[in-house]
């Protein structure tokens, strides 16, 4: 399999993708993968159409989702991603923790959902700039790509936070 | 996943959580992040004249190994000096802590925090 995710789905490798383009592509692919047309096919033809409908599937999650485009694309670069490099700005590291702790204490404030949404938005925008960085950065020269792996590691930790608002959202709104 | 007993002790009753004043000439204090699952940690120490590691206090954002594995530092960093402190590693905390492969990184994360904080406190010293 030589054909990347992109070329699979026929859109230009880049970091901004055209969402509308990617489900209806997927939709195609899904169709013509689908094993229901492969019933009276040969064992070989159908356990090829399963691996290339599983193989879709991947790929539509990966372009689907910023965070693992991101994260593919500079695998596709040849760049790893250090799970283990824990070195990253102090002031980014700092405000990471305030924006938990204010997110503990949304429960104590006397209102809790405007607490709660001053951390989201704040965080969906850092997430915007991010992911505005990255766009850029995917489409600039090689040397503008080794910038893209700390972009990475701080988008991961906007989708950590952001997870950690929606649940608190669900705290409150259940009152738990 | 299946937590150790011991990881479990330390997130149920972390020890020495908290926060010091870090702008005091005496504390160091070191941030860390890992980037696999997002978590953040801070881990403050406060330095006697004597070189010697008095207080420790750590704040922790993430999963349970995380926490236990800052909670452990924080205790055995007490009493010991500058460099006797330096030489606690990951491997050793993942050993106390039976964690498992995957959780690796949260031991990784405290050692570092470990070395951060005290690089902090030497850069204060040495600006002194």
């Amino acid at each position: 399999m030589s054909e990347n995710f992109f070329q699979l789905f026929g859109l230009p490798v880049a970091f901004e993708v055209d969402g509308e383009a990617l489900a209806l592509r997927y939709r195609d692919l899904q169709r013509a993968a689908h094993p229901d047309r492969f019933v009276g096919a040969s064992d070989r033809e159908r356990l090829l159409s399963v691996q290339q409908a599983s193989l879709i599937n991947e790929a539509y999650r990966t372009l689907k989702d910023p965070l693992e485009r991101a994260r593919y694309l500079l695998q596709l670069n040849g760049i790893e991603i250090a799970d283990t490099d824990t070195a990253m700005e102090p002031a980014f590291l700092m405000e990471q923790m305030e924006l938990r702790e204010a997110l503990d204490e949304v429960r104590a404030a006397a209102d809790p959902f405007a607490a709660l949404n001053a951390v989201r938005d704040r965080a969906e925008q850092l997430e915007r700039g991010l992911m505005a960085d990255l766009a850029d950065l995917f489409g600039g020269t090689p040397e503008a790509l080794q910038s893209a792996p700390e972009r990475v590691r701080k988008l991961q930790f906007m989708r950590k936070l952001l997870e950690e608002v929606d649940g608190r959202e669900e705290d409150l709104v259940h009152g738990t | 996943m299946a937590y150790s007993e011991k990881v479990i002790e330390h997130y149920e009753n972390p020890r020495n959580v908290g926060s010091m004043d870090k702008e005091a000439p005496d504390v160091g204090t070191g941030m860390v992040g890992a980037p696999a699952c997002g978590d953040v940690m801070r881990l403050q120490i406060k330095v006697g004249s004597d070189g010697v590691i008095e207080d420790a206090k750590f704040k922790t954002y993430g999963c349970g190994s995380a926490i236990a594995s800052s909670s452990l530092v924080t205790e055995w960093m007490k009493g010991k000096t500058l460099d006797q402190a330096l030489e606690i590693k990951n491997s050793a905390i993942a050993e106390e802590l039976a964690l498992p492969p995957v959780k690796i990184h949260c031991s990784v994360l405290a050692e570092d925090a470990i070395k951060a904080a005290i690089t902090d406190y030497k850069s204060k010293q040495g600006k002194a």
